[in-house]
């Protein structure tokens, strides 16, 4: 008999990933592929994670030189490396201990480097000022906000603890939510005008909870994922001024941050807008805002590093958030990669040339790639796409015909996983379902990655269309 | 301001002086009146509170103070603190080994393939690598349990340092630290609540990482002693004498142990004792984790490393496919020393199928380990072999570091013992000496008096008077009335004697100014 018989219940509880099903099937026909099966495709296009490199866009050269160049300094010597390149390793060598890479670092980083992300955010806010001791380096962003939750988190008490977050929202957040033990109270963004957040749904929300839970904290995503939209500055402040009034800590996700190309959009931090409002708000609202090397541009996923920036908590709190942080070094390649994050080639540097060209690059693909989604899934009648404003992701709403639905209620799939899955099947794309983020009861959405190579998303595109067609036609 | 927190060792409370003061926020002790935090001291988690990790505790805390200080040109009686807390090779100037470098440094800029300065076996390992990462980049998301040659890899070594025991790469994750992999073992097994909630068994002195996970898992913690006088080796009376204790107000269901030992010294295990402790394990349905990090750094004549998991086996089907275990390796320790890429993996055995579905479920949430940790794992366990173009060079530096370690920990033993005062256990393995010590008991009282705990007064001092820091035995838990310090033994061999030297000439001091 099993001695773990007895596990976790909030394990046990814990919520399978509805992609599970479909990456278990992926699995199984790369290697039917692979074997020489015959599809009518020859690969499968993965998009179902934020992830551009594993979509085909190439990293930017700049850090990976940087990179190797710590990684293995005998490469500074001779011409192969820029001057900036080997300058910037240097440097960043000579803030590790021992001169390596390969070594622990102080707890919330290393501090030259969390200097220069302090700096960023400065330069990002329009002057806002940021200290570096209110900033802690992780091995992602999720892993930071777990950290935070954590602390706000008390599995003990009764009521539990509640923390408002959007729908749609990225699952890990909602599962890292439950298994701590807390409530995750859902407020609804409105598809139909972009995913925008309206205060009355919050107050909806928040209402919800009375006798449910103890609501502590308002989770946003901007820009949003897997709804790609920015919020405005209005918008943001009145989220500000509603958690300050009903005594919400605010966790502001903004990874996303340098992914805005919507032509009437701007990032607006919630830090900076939190600036603005003034005082007394903007020395008492408690905010957590978390950024990554992950997204953006340079899409350094694989390196697991992000950051957290605390906003006007409790001293006697920020000490045990630093004990908690002490039990996990963050690595110190994604550590670089940060520093060349918020500290990229300027103009006059040797590196700069390909640096913008392969940035611009990027951006094109992206912008093109919004234009040609938009295009083609708005011109489908059962299938709609909300302006996309920034993220990395397009959340289209699929309108399933009823018979669709049925056939995917008696495979015991939710009707977007059976959607899914069937695309993935006949058309080898892989998507996620609009049931992993939650959605309004009796919608269906599919959510892919839109940082791609322009050619790729043609082929992914072209594929879809077909298989949309196709498969509409069936359950009609 | 608030001091260290308070702490519960061996069930006794070291309190100190803020302990009503805990209950207030800053601001309020401050007679500031508070501006209505909505996160306070009172309302936070309190699992949250109780989390120390003394590694990078007050000590080292006050260390990063001093170096700053020293920065800005206060004068001090020593030029720079030496950093002994903690177990970072390089930071002492340890080398990387060149060849895991080159592989790493291929994988991150891939066009370096086309330089023929890269030796042919790291460029095809970093191929390798490549062709399974997505998007052929270190820099895309992997499978979370790692990438899967990866783990095939891991399971090969495995079974060649077990002498063919099998092992299959489905039961192998791999992690960012081998502490993660602990937590998340922690994380899945403790449940329960009241009289019910899962007890842990730990060793003491332990790692604080465990401590730190049990507190913040609000697990039940269960203390069980290494033997001081016999080079801390384990035994079974003393196993049993914890658990039947523990019975008594938890479910205890979970045995770590770290062989080799940390803090102490690296020792390691007899083969009798792992498998009685294997036995005491099956009796009592504990399931054993077997933190093995320091697997590769055993260098003491006569001594050996046996992986629990090859004893198991060797015991017969009886225990082999029914005892439940979890073993971590990690990359930051032994040879390596690459702390810096946090790259681990954890391989579990005979666990129940459903219980491993809920792990690898619960390991997906975390997305992935850090891709360079994994490829760096890949190459410990997949070393230039004797037909390659660098196994020369790698075979050199590996023994190079070994037995810079051995002779470092050879140095320590011999300078310690001939202090009166300071007590050293052989150093077996490991990068740790963990020397009991001595204090007057006019210290005792005079660190009381300050509300500090008496080998915490002790290091204080001697990082205020010359820049060591070291860590107390009380951050490793220690028996009653005993106190002990942990120090690496990694500082370069020069250096390192003068650190020595310094230490013997403090505790001479010491002793004396309390006598």
């Amino acid at each position: 008999m099993s001695v773990l018989q007895e596990i976790s219940s909030d394990v046990r509880n814990m919520k399978q990933m509805e992609n599970f099903v479909l990456f278990r099937r992926t699995n199984e026909i790369k290697e039917e592929l692979r074997r020489g099966v015959r599809k009518s495709y020859r690969e499968v296009i993965d998009v179902s994670w934020g992830d551009p490199h594993r979509a085909g866009v190439k990293p930017l050269s700049f850090v990976r030189q940087v990179l190797a160049a710590c990684l293995y300094p005998e490469l500074m010597d001779g011409d192969k490396l820029m001057v900036d390149v080997k300058q910037r390793a240097q440097r960043l060598l000579g803030t590790c201990a021992g001169g390596s890479v390969g070594s622990y670092c102080a707890t919330a980083g290393i501090p030259q480097i969390l200097q220069s992300i302090s700096q960023y955010i400065m330069r990002r806010d329009g002057g806002v000022p940021c200290h570096p001791e209110n900033i802690y380096i992780s091995p992602g962003s999720q892993w930071a906000l777990t950290n935070i939750l954590k602390v706000l988190v008390n599995s003990e008490a009764s009521p539990r603890t509640g923390v408002l977050i959007p729908v749609p929202c990225h699952s890990t957040t909602i599962i890292s939510l439950t298994t701590l033990g807390a409530v995750a109270v859902p407020y609804y963004l409105r598809e139909e005008r972009g995913w925008a957040l309206e205060m009355e749904e919050l107050q909806r929300a928040l209402d919800s909870a009375k006798g449910v839970c103890n609501p502590v904290a308002l989770y946003m995503i901007n820009p949003g994922n897997p709804a790609g939209y920015v919020q405005s500055r209005k918008s943001i402040q009145e989220v500000i001024r509603f958690a300050a009034e009903k005594k919400l800590f605010l966790l502001a996700d903004e990874v996303y941050q340098d992914c805005v190309y919507g032509k009437e959009s701007e990032f607006v931090s919630y830090k900076r807008a939190l600036a603005e409002i003034g005082a007394p708000l903007s020395d008492s609202v408690e905010l957590a805002s978390f950024h990554t090397a992950s997204k953006g541009l340079m899409g350094e996923c694989g390196l697991r590093t992000g950051y957290v920036e605390l906003v006007n908590l409790d001293p006697a709190v920020m000490k045990h958030i630093n004990n908690l942080f002490s039990t996990n070094s963050c690595p110190i390649l994604g550590q670089i990669a940060l520093d060349v994050m918020v500290n990229p080639p300027q103009p006059g540097d040797p590196s700069y040339p390909l640096y913008l060209k392969e940035t611009q690059h990027i951006r094109a693909s992206l912008a093109q790639n919004v234009r040609r989604v938009e295009e083609v899934i708005n011109s489908f009648p059962d299938f709609s796409c909300q302006p996309l404003e920034g993220g990395a992701f397009a959340f289209p709403r699929l309108f399933l015909p009823p018979k669709a639905i049925e056939r995917a209620k008696e495979a015991g799939l939710q009707p977007d996983t059976f959607y899914c899955l069937r695309l993935l099947e006949e058309a080898g794309v892989l998507f996620s379902p609009g049931t992993e983020y939650g959605q309004k009861e009796g919608t269906y959405h599919i959510r892919f990655c839109i940082m791609t190579p322009t050619d790729t998303m043609e082929e992914i595109l072209r594929r879809l269309s077909a298989f949309h067609e196709q498969f509409m036609k069936e359950f009609s | 301001l608030f001091q260290c927190s308070v702490k519960k060792v061996n069930g006794q409370e070291i309190g100190l002086n803020n302990n009503s003061k805990n209950k207030m926020s800053q601001e309020a002790v401050n007679g500031v009146p508070c501006r209505g935090k909505v996160l306070t001291v009172e309302n936070m988690n309190p699992n949250v509170k109780r989390v120390e990790y003394a590694v990078r505790g007050p000590i080292v805390q006050r260390a990063v103070q001093i170096e700053k200080e020293l920065r800005e040109g206060v004068k001090k009686p020593f030029t720079e603190v030496i950093k002994a807390n903690i177990g970072d090779a390089q930071a002492m100037g340890q080398r990387p080994i060149t060849f895991f470098r080159q592989v790493l440094a291929l994988c991150s800029y891939p066009e370096l393939l086309e330089d023929n300065k890269f030796p042919e076996d790291a460029k095809q390992r970093a191929r390798r690598i490549l062709d399974a990462c997505g998007g052929h980049s270190i820099g895309a998301y992997s499978a979370s349990q790692g990438i899967e040659c990866i783990r095939q890899d891991v399971a090969r070594y495995i079974e060649k340092r077990d002498g063919g025991i099998s092992s299959s790469p489905d039961n192998i994750y791999l992690s960012t630290g081998a502490s993660d992999a602990i937590v998340t073992i922690l994380k899945l097994l403790v449940c329960g609540e009241g009289r019910d909630r899962t007890g842990v068994m730990i060793s003491i002195p332990q790692y604080p990482l465990y401590s730190a996970a049990l507190a913040d898992l609000a697990a039940v913690q269960i203390n069980y002693y290494l033997d001081e006088d016999n080079c801390w080796s384990l035994n079974v009376a003393e196993l049993k004498r914890a658990l039947n204790e523990a019975k008594q107000h938890c479910k205890p269901r979970v045995l770590c142990i770290i062989n080799p030992g940390n803090p102490t010294v690296g020792q390691v295990q007899s083969r009798q004792c792992i498998e009685d402790v294997i036995r005491f394990a099956k009796e009592e349905h504990l399931f054993l984790m077997a933190d093995e990090v320091y697997q590769d750094n055993v260098y003491a004549e006569g001594c050996k490393f046996h992986s629990f998991k090859k004893v198991l086996f060797e015991m017969g089907p009886e225990y082999s496919s029914t005892v439940e275990m979890a073993s971590f390796h990690s990359t930051s320790k032994c040879y390596m020393g690459e702390c810096g890429f946090r790259g681990g993996y954890m391989e579990v055995i005979n666990m129940d199928p459903e219980v491993k579905a809920q792990l690898t479920k619960l390991v997906s949430v975390r997305l992935c380990p850090p891709v360079p940790g994994q490829a760096l794992l890949d190459l410990v366990v997949n070393p230039p072999q004797p037909d390659e173009p660098s196994y020369t060079s790698f075979m050199k530096e590996r023994t190079a570091v070994l037995a810079a370690l051995a002779e470092k920990a050879r140095l320590t033993e011999e300078i310690f013992n001939t202090v009166p005062g300071i007590t050293c256990n052989p150093v077996q393995g490991a990068m740790y000496t963990f020397p009991r010590i001595t204090l007057p008991p006019k210290a005792i009282d005079k660190a009381k008096a300050e509300g500090k705990v008496p080998d915490m007064f002790y290091c204080m001092k001697l990082l205020e008077e010359e820049g060591i820091c070291l860590v107390p035995g009380s951050g490793f838990g220690q028996k009653d009335g005993t106190f002990h310090f942990r120090m690496t033994i990694l500082p370069p061999t020069e250096k390192l004697k003068v650190v020595l030297q310094k230490i013997r000439d403090f505790h001479l001091r010491f002793t004396n100014e309390f006598s």
